[in-house]
C-alpha cells in the first residue's frame, strides 16, 4: 500500500528523467561507436574510429588549448572565490544567506545578456578602453575583446559563483576551534591557513574546480561571443560536429570524453572527501 | 589578534567580487537609457531605445514564444516535480535515486542538448516549441523537486497519518494538509523553473528545429549579438534582467516566509 503510493508519486518524475536524460545520454554513447553516414546521418557499423580521431594531433591540440583556457579560468575563480567564500563563512549565520544569494543571483539570469555586458565593456570603443584613453594611461585602445583574455574573463564571470558556493560549503563546516588551536600553539596566521584551513577545505576546492573546469571546457557561447570564434573549445567542437559538419558520431565521442573527464575528476574529489572524513573520525 | 585587519581585507575583497559580478550588469542598465546608440559616450537620458524595442517584431515574437514555452514547461515540471518530492520524502531514497534526480542539474548543457537532439532524431520527433518544452521540463523537474523538498524538512509526517486515520481521503489529505505546508515551496519552485526556462539558450538552440515559431528570446538575442555590440539589445536586456532578478527574489521570499 505504502510502496504503491510511493511509486505513483515518484513514477512520473523518474520516467521523465529516464526518458529525457538517461536514455538520450546512453544513445549518445552508443552513437559515438558508429560511423558517420554519407549525408550526415549515422551508419550503424561499429567502429572506434571516432575516439582514434579525437587523439589526432589536430584535435589533441584543441583538447590541450581548451584545457589551458579552462585551467586558467579555474585558477582565477579559485583566487577570486576563496577569500570571498572565507569572508562569508566568517559572518554570523543569519547574514550568510543574503550574501550567498547575492553571489548566486546572476546565475539565475540570462547567460547571453551577461556575456553581452562584457562585449560592451571590453570592445575597443568600450567603457574600459575609453576610460583608460581618457585618463591618458594608454595611447591606443587595448585589444581586450576577441581573444583568450576575454574568454577567460567571461568564463570566470559566469562560473565564479559556483566556485564560491562550493568553497563556502566546505569552509563553513570548519569550526574556529582548529584555527584557534593552531594559533595557540604558536603558528602564524599564514602557517595556520596553509597547514590547517586549506588542507581541510580541499574537498571544496576540488568540487568547485571540477565544475568550473568542466563547464568552461564544454562552453561554446563565450568563445564564440567574446573570443570572436578564434579559439575552439571542446564545446565549439561539439557544436560544429552537430550543427555544421554534421558528424554526429564524432561529436558524440567528444561529448563522451568530456563526461568521462568530469566523472574522473568527480571520483578524485569523492576520494578526497572520503579520506578527509576518515582522518576526521580517526582524529 | 590580527583578526581585524584580515577581516577588513577579506571584506574589501568580497566587495570587489560583488563589483565584478554586478558592475557589468549596471553598466548595461545605464547604457539602455543612453541617448546615443553606441555605448561609448554618455549623451543624455532617453527612453528612445525602450520605444524602439516595441517596434522590433522579431524580439516581441521571440519573447512571446519563450513565455509560452516557459509557461507550459513550468506547469508540467511543477506537477511532476512536486509529486516526485512528495514521494521521495516518504522514505529515505537510495543513493542511486538521488544521483539520478540530481543528474539533470549537474550535466553540462551542451551534452544534454546534443543527447536530446540525437534522441528526438532517433524517435523521429519533429522539432518545434513542443520539443523545447519537453527538453526544458527534463531539467526543471530536478530544480522543482529540490526546492519543494526543502519544505518537508520541518514537516511532521504524522499529521498526514492522523488525517487519513480520521477518515479523510488521500486527495482531501493532500489538499487540506500537505499542500498548505508545501505551497510556498511549490510556488517558489514554479517561479524558479519559469525563469530558468525563459533564459535557457543552449538546449533550446539545439532542440527547437528550423521553425520561426520556436525561436526563443535567448536565440533571438544570440542572433543579434553574434557579430558585435548592438544598442537595440541594451533595453530588452535590462527589462529581462530585472524581471528575472525580481522573480528569483520573489521565489526566495515566498519560500522563506514560514521559516521566519
Amino acid at each position: 500500500m505504502v510502496v504503491s503510493r510511493r511509486i505513483v508519486l515518484t513514477g512520473p518524475g523518474i520516467i521523465w528523467i529516464l526518458a529525457l536524460l538517461v536514455i538520450p545520454c546512453a544513445l549518445l554513447l552508443v552513437n559515438s561507436f558508429f560511423e558517420r553516414g554519407i549525408y550526415g546521418g549515422i551508419d550503424y557499423i561499429l567502429t572506434s574510429e571516432n575516439y582514434v580521431r579525437a587523439i589526432d594531433p589536430l584535435y589533441a591540440q584543441i583538447f590541450w588549448s581548451s584545457a589551458r583556457v579552462a585551467l586558467i579560468t579555474t585558477l582565477v575563480s579559485l583566487v577570486l572565490g576563496y577569500p570571498a567564500a572565507y569572508c562569508i563563512a566568517l559572518m554570523p549565520k543569519r547574514r550568510q544567506l543574503a550574501y550567498l544569494i547575492l553571489v548566486m543571483l546572476p546565475l539565475w539570469s540570462n547567460y547571453l545578456i551577461r556575456t553581452y555586458a562584457w562585449m560592451v565593456l571590453l570592445n575597443s570603443e568600450g567603457l574600459i578602453n575609453k576610460t583608460l584613453l581618457g585618463l591618458g594611461v594608454i595611447d591606443a585602445p587595448l585589444p581586450l575583446l576577441y581573444n583568450d583574455f576575454a574568454i577567460i574573463v567571461g568564463l570566470t564571470y559566469a562560473y565564479v559563483p559556483f566556485m564560491i558556493l562550493a568553497l563556502f560549503s566546505s569552509i563553513s563546516k570548519l569550526g574556529p576551534e582548529l584555527r584557534e588551536a593552531s594559533t595557540d600553539l604558536g603558528a602564524s596566521s599564514l602557517m595556520t591557513f596553509w597547514r590547517v584551513t586549506l588542507p581541510l577545505t580541499l574537498p571544496g576546492v576540488a568540487a568547485g574546480s571540477v565544475f568550473v573546469f568542466v563547464l568552461s571546457v564544454g562552453n561554446f557561447v563565450t568563445p564564440d561571443l567574446l573570443g570572436g570564434g578564434k579559439r575552439t573549445m571542446l564545446g565549439n567542437l561539439i557544436y560544429d560536429q552537430f550543427l555544421t559538419a554534421r558528424d554526429w558520431p564524432f561529436g558524440s565521442a567528444i561529448a563522451a570524453i568530456v563526461i568521462g573527464i568530469m566523472m574522473l575528476l568527480l571520483t578524485v574529489q569523492a576520494i578526497l572527501v572520503n579520506r578527509r572524513d576518515r582522518e576526521g573520525t580517526a582524529a | 589578534m590580527n583578526a581585524h585587519p584580515l577581516k577588513s581585507w577579506l571584506g574589501a575583497h568580497l566587495g570587489l567580487v560583488y563589483v565584478f559580478l554586478y558592475g557589468p550588469i549596471l553598466v548595461l542598465v545605464a547604457l539602455s537609457f543612453n541617448k546615443a546608440g553606441m555605448p561609448t559616450v554618455w549623451s543624455g537620458f532617453s527612453l528612445e531605445w525602450y520605444g524602439k524595442l516595441f517596434e522590433n517584431q522579431k524580439i516581441i515574437h521571440s519573447v512571446g514564444n519563450s513565455l509560452f514555452i516557459a509557461a507550459v514547461a513550468t506547469i508540467i515540471s511543477t506537477i511532476i516535480g512536486t509529486l516526485l518530492a512528495m514521494g521521495l520524502e516518504e522514505r529515505r531514497p537510495r543513493v542511486a535515486t538521488e544521483a539520478l534526480i540530481a543528474a539533470p542539474m549537474i550535466i553540462p548543457d551542451i551534452v544534454m542538448a546534443i543527447s536530446l537532439l540525437s534522441f528526438y532524431s532517433l524517435i523521429k520527433l519533429t522539432l518545434g516549441a513542443h520539443s523545447v518544452i519537453l527538453s526544458h521540463s527534463a531539467f526543471m523537474i530536478s530544480f522543482v523537486c529540490a526546492v519543494v523538498r526543502t519544505r518537508f524538512k520541518h514537516f511532521d509526517r504524522s499529521i498526514i497519518e492522523a488525517s487519513i486515520d480520521l477518515g479523510a481521503s488521500e486527495i482531501t489529505t493532500f489538499r487540506r494538509v500537505t499542500l498548505p505546508v508545501i505551497a510556498p515551496g511549490v510556488i517558489a519552485a514554479a517561479l524558479l523553473g519559469f525563469t530558468l526556462s525563459f533564459d535557457e539558450f543552449i538546449i533550446a538552440y539545439f532542440t527547437s528545429g528550423p521553425s520561426a515559431a520556436s525561436i526563443t528570446f535567448p536565440m533571438q538575442i544570440y542572433a543579434m549579438i553574434r557579430f558585435g555590440v548592438t544598442p537595440d539589445v541594451n533595453a530588452v536586456a535590462t527589462i529581462v534582467m530585472l524581471v528575472s532578478f525580481f522573480l528569483i527574489f520573489l521565489s526566495q521570499r515566498i519560500n522563506r516566509e514560514v521559516d521566519a
